[in-house]
């Protein structure tokens, strides 16, 4: 009885730290690549923004947080990349949740920049329904160009809403609680980066959290 | 093994004892992910590989595994395939990655897997077992493409499209035939029709192949065929 236990733990011990190393060089034979591909993926998800500006290498790294509670949407943490030309703040690109999606929160990217003006927009993630609320992706549909170039002048805060809610905008044939959702959070976005934008820039990155990203 | 012993399992992974369609195992992935062909193909590849890989060791360790803890082996065999495939799809698909999320690591629980290794790999050998992960792992990733297209081609109008989270490159929008569909397939109980739809018409397809051998060999009688 003993010896079959015995024999039993030995033989799950073995193949346990047999499975166990395979993991191990499966992921030191990845690890480098996966690293990359996420350094890549961030910075293309936030390209959207970008376009049509000149700045400085280096957009990921000067990413700041802004913890809960905020002014921005959403009750989770915000995180603002800071867009630099020359040294010179350019831009602030905002990845925000809108809360009041038709399916849990929406994960926008919305870039702004110094004069307060949209530099675009792009949905990062989303559960709205496929077909209705899913063309508020820019592969989807050009829905969210509309706000390339706006700013709170243009329109008046109050005309940042949908056409049927008596607003600027237009909405999706199907689909209004998905596009409300996403101008609520962008008109948001702006109030809170025309009260902050000098703090925003200000924000130095302590060397231990820079390190901390960089591994 | 005779070549005529090769199409004979072939036929029958692919047809006769299909994971999917006849033993009705890995349903969970099978209904989750099928939204597109690109989406099917991906996990059928991804499960392809964990169940021949799986077969294969669990086949090479048969000798030294007790029955008693027989389980508990398969289980980390299976789990530890899953995490490299998880950790391979990262490195060098990471856009379909993203696209599959959860269920990569769901393979895990894919019980076509766990049942290929307790009821064939357990006992036969090597050469044998990975020859099963094969017929029995593409007749799986068969019908995960066969349900994704269907269901692309339906619900989205195109096919084949965003075949670069595969093979790379610009965004693809594939074979496009019209500009969005039928959104109810494309929503879960999309998933159950099609699956309902395929099952039906395999097992037509069988009864007209029985009547016609009875009508071809009268006084044989019925033969028993899942």
């Amino acid at each position: 009885m003993t010896t079959t236990m015995f024999r039993s733990g030995v033989t799950l011990a073995v193949i346990a730290a047999v499975c166990t190393a395979l993991v191990a060089l499966t992921y030191r034979l990845t690890a480098e690549r996966i690293v990359a591909n996420e350094q890549a993926w961030l910075e293309r998800s936030l390209q959207p923004a970008l376009s049509g500006l000149f700045y400085d290498s280096g957009v990921t790294e000067s990413k700041i947080i802004i913890p809960p509670p905020h002014e921005l949407p959403g009750s989770e943490a915000a995180i603002v990349y800071r867009v630099y030309a020359e040294a010179a703040p350019v831009a602030a690109l905002f990845v925000v949740s809108a809360r009041d999606g038709y399916a849990g929160p929406i994960r926008i990217l919305i870039g702004i920049d110094t004069m307060g003006v949209v530099t675009g927009i792009h949905v990062l993630e989303h559960r709205e329904t496929p077909g209705l609320g899913d063309r508020v992706e820019s592969t989807k549909s050009d829905w969210v160009k509309q706000f390339d170039g706006r700013s709170l002048l243009d329109p008046e805060p109050t005309g940042w809403a949908i056409k049927g809610d008596g607003g600027q905008f237009d909405q999706l044939t199907g689909a209004s609680v998905t596009p409300r959702a996403i101008i609520k959070a962008i008109k948001e976005t702006l109030l809170y980066f025309e009260a902050h934008s000098e703090e925003i820039f200000a924000t130095v990155i302590p060397e231990t959290d820079k390190e901390k990203t960089e591994q | 093994m005779t070549s005529s012993g090769i199409i004979d399992r072939f036929k029958t992974g692919l047809w006769h004892d299909n994971p999917g369609l006849v033993q009705l195992l890995g349903l969970c992935p099978l209904l989750a992910v099928t939204s597109s062909f690109v989406n099917g193909l991906g996990l059928g590849i991804a499960t392809l590989a964990v169940l021949i890989a799986s077969n294969c060791l669990v086949s090479a360790t048969r000798r030294w595994i007790q029955s008693e803890i027989r389980i508990p082996i398969y289980v980390l065999i299976i789990a530890s395939l899953v995490t490299c495939v998880e950790l391979i799809f990262k490195a060098w698909f990471p856009a379909l990655d993203r696209s599959l999320g959860i269920f990569i690591p769901l393979i895990v629980t894919n019980c076509a897997i766990v049942a290929r290794a307790e009821v064939f790999a357990s006992r036969n050998p090597v050469g044998s077992s990975i020859a099963d992960g094969l017929v029995m792992g593409s007749g799986f990733a068969l019908l995960l493409m066969a349900i994704g297209a269907f269901r692309e081609l339906l619900g989205q109008g195109s096919l084949f499209a965003r075949m670069d989270m595969l093979i790379g490159g610009e965004p693809m929008r594939g074979l496009v035939f019209s500009d969005g569909g039928w959104l109810l397939a494309i929503l879960p109980p999309g998933a159950f029709f099609s699956l309902a739809l395929a099952i039906a018409v395999k097992n037509s397809i069988d009864r007209r192949r029985r009547e016609k051998r009875q009508q071809a060999m009268p006084g044989h009688g019925r033969r028993a065929t899942r």
